[in-house]
């Protein structure tokens, strides 16, 4: 097996897991929360080996080609129809999308 | 059977199209319920398209396997996971797609693999396993793991696949065909379900290079559907295909040799330079020094983005929809808890993470600059050498279930392939002889030949001579 870069063996980071996954928007078990935070120690204090480098003055890449500003004609074009769109929906009535309510009552 | 020696038997009149259908759904009849690679496929509709295929056309009537994170119109798009297994129907045919569709392909099949293409492995699909048609004990690869068994095994004639960090590449050298990840740009990724949208290319799994050349002909250029798609003019892929390596110079970085390469892979890839060298390419070595620091600065990057990307699987407009929320915030965490894998899970938290306030500078805004030095590496080695030739993977294909609780190890086998991916350059993996590795015999290895931006006629020529 590859036995490089080197494993980290006893990782420091943390992460509240389950804190986290409520950012997500995920609800995860007890379960999971016990593999998972482990797991993601160990990544994090993998990655923690980035901060030794230097990085002063250097520039962020976002995109390997970065296309700046480019506009498209302003032509009005042909998008799916709502029927198309819509067959997809795991609930819908009257040609929209059905949700639990989204504001309480006032 | 390759696309030019089906070409030549549609246009001398010795198959048809349909014909092909046939004999293909046949072996997948015969054989696939053993490898696993087909998730699904519509024999009917594509005979259909068959009886109308113009074989005037580049691609005419050649059925190609398509991952199942490709839209096709009117066909399922699960992307190996339980959220859009059930109820969800492609509305429109990805760029990809259409295009394939113009230079006369039939797209037939959908392809297994890793959910949402996260994997190196396609165990991590939520659907079913895959297994390498070399060895069903093992992987075939990933995350492009369907598309790479079905054409090793002989039930697709050649696939589309995804690569965000080689996973296209990785898998083609794991089953023994070819796996090309183009440039960054140089195909659309419209209709390409996202997953890390700086990293992700769609490219050809095939038979031969000549067939990786005749798909990347019918799928590049410009598409003003993708922002990102550049336009830039699409040179011709096969008129050069055969001009051979003499006098070119290929790169063979240090940092790519070391140890933890298992002694078979090193053989091979090793003999398979020397076989160019003979052929009249120079071998140079160089270096890429900020390798070690690729794994790191892509696990943190392409989980970032890949969290952003699936924020969009909520369960309102399309795929699983839990029932019975409490409100609107427990009906979008019960669905994406009822929907998603673990691995999918374990990249959108590590995402989420190291873009949230407090830990941004230190975990992406410095990944994304640590990019910036990986990329000015290549840059630096195409000043000096028209190609790098390196292993595509540290092994051949491992037993099924190896890393099963330990991800951090999983990722760091993709160490020669992710760069690729971060510094947007195109990368091939081409067969290169087979070795016995732990228990197993004659298991595929591939030698991953990478170019300079937009390279690829070149890339695709080098390619050429190492088969």
């Amino acid at each position: 097996m590859p036995s490089f870069p080197d494993v980290p063996a006893m990782p420091h980071s943390h992460i509240d897991v389950r804190y986290v996954a409520n950012l997500a928007r995920l609800e995860l078990s007890d379960d999971e929360v016990a593999t998972f935070q482990p797991q993601l120690e160990a990544i994090l204090h993998y990655a923690e080996a980035l901060s030794k480098l230097d990085v002063t003055g250097i520039e962020p890449t976002a995109h390997p080609a970065a296309v700046f500003g480019r506009m498209r004609d302003d032509i009005p074009h042909k998008s799916l129809p709502a029927e198309a769109v819509l067959q997809n929906a795991p609930d819908q009535a009257q040609g929209q999308i059905r949700v639990p309510k989204v504001v309480t009552d006032a | 059977m390759s696309i030019s020696t089906l070409r030549q038997q549609l246009l001398a009149g010795e198959t048809t199209p349909a014909a092909i259908l046939e004999r293909l759904s046949g072996e997948i009849a015969a054989r696939d319920a053993r490898t696993g690679a087909y998730l699904s496929h519509d024999l009917e509709s594509a005979i259909v398209e068959a009886s109308n295929a113009d074989l005037s056309l580049p691609l005419g009537g050649i059925p190609i396997a398509i991952k199942d994170n490709i839209n096709v119109l009117g066909q399922p798009c699960t992307c190996g996971s339980k959220f859009l297994a059930e109820n969800y129907t492609s509305p429109y045919d990805a760029t990809v797609i259409r295009k394939l569709r113009a230079a006369g392909a039939i797209p037939f099949g959908r392809m297994n693999q890793d959910e949402f293409a996260m994997g190196s492995a396609t165990e991590n699909s939520a659907l079913q396993t895959t297994r390498n048609p070399h060895d069903p004990q093992r992987i075939p690869g990933g995350s492009s793991g369907g598309s790479a068994a079905a054409v090793a095994d002989g039930t697709a004639i050649s696939a589309l696949g995804s690569d965000t960090g080689g996973s296209i590449r990785q898998p083609a050298s794991h089953c023994g065909v070819v796996g090309l990840k183009p440039s960054y740009g140089r195909v659309s990724r419209y209709g390409l379900v996202a997953f890390a949208s700086s990293l992700d290319q769609i490219g050809p799994l095939t038979q031969s290079v000549e067939d990786a050349a005749m798909i990347l002909q019918a799928i590049a250029g410009f598409d003003p559907a993708d922002s990102t798609c550049l336009d830039v003019p699409v040179p011709d892929y096969l008129t050069n295909l055969n001009a051979g390596v003499k006098g070119l110079k290929l790169g063979v970085p240090k940092e790519y040799f070391g140890d933890g390469i298992d002694p078979g892979v090193r053989k091979n890839v090793e003999a398979a330079i020397q076989k160019l060298a003979a052929q009249g390419a120079e071998i140079v070595e160089i270096s890429l020094p900020h390798t070690e620091h690729a794994v790191a600065t892509y696990y943190v990057i392409a989980p970032a983005e890949a969290s952003s990307n699936l924020s969009r699987f909520d369960g309102i407009r399309y795929g699983r929809r839990a029932t019975n929320p409490a409100d609107i915030l427990d009906l979008y965490k019960k669905s994406r808890e009822e929907g998603f894998g673990p691995e999918v899970k374990r990249r959108i938290i590590l995402g989420t993470y190291v873009l949230s306030s407090g830990y941004y500078d230190a975990y992406y805004g410095r990944a994304q600059k640590v990019r910036t030095l990986i990329r000015r590496d290549f840059e630096g080695a195409f000043q000096k050498v028209d190609a790098i030739v390196s292993p595509v993977a540290p092994t051949p294909a491992r037993k099924i279930g190896a890393y099963a609780d330990d991800p951090l190890h999983e990722y760091l086998s993709d160490i020669f392939t992710l760069s690729a991916n971060l510094a947007g350059i195109p990368g091939i993996s081409v067969p290169c002889g087979v070795t016995d590795f732990d228990g197993g015999q004659n298991l595929p290895t591939g030698l991953q030949i990478l170019g300079p931006h937009l390279g690829e006629a070149k890339l695709l020529q080098i390619a050429r001579a190492a088969e």
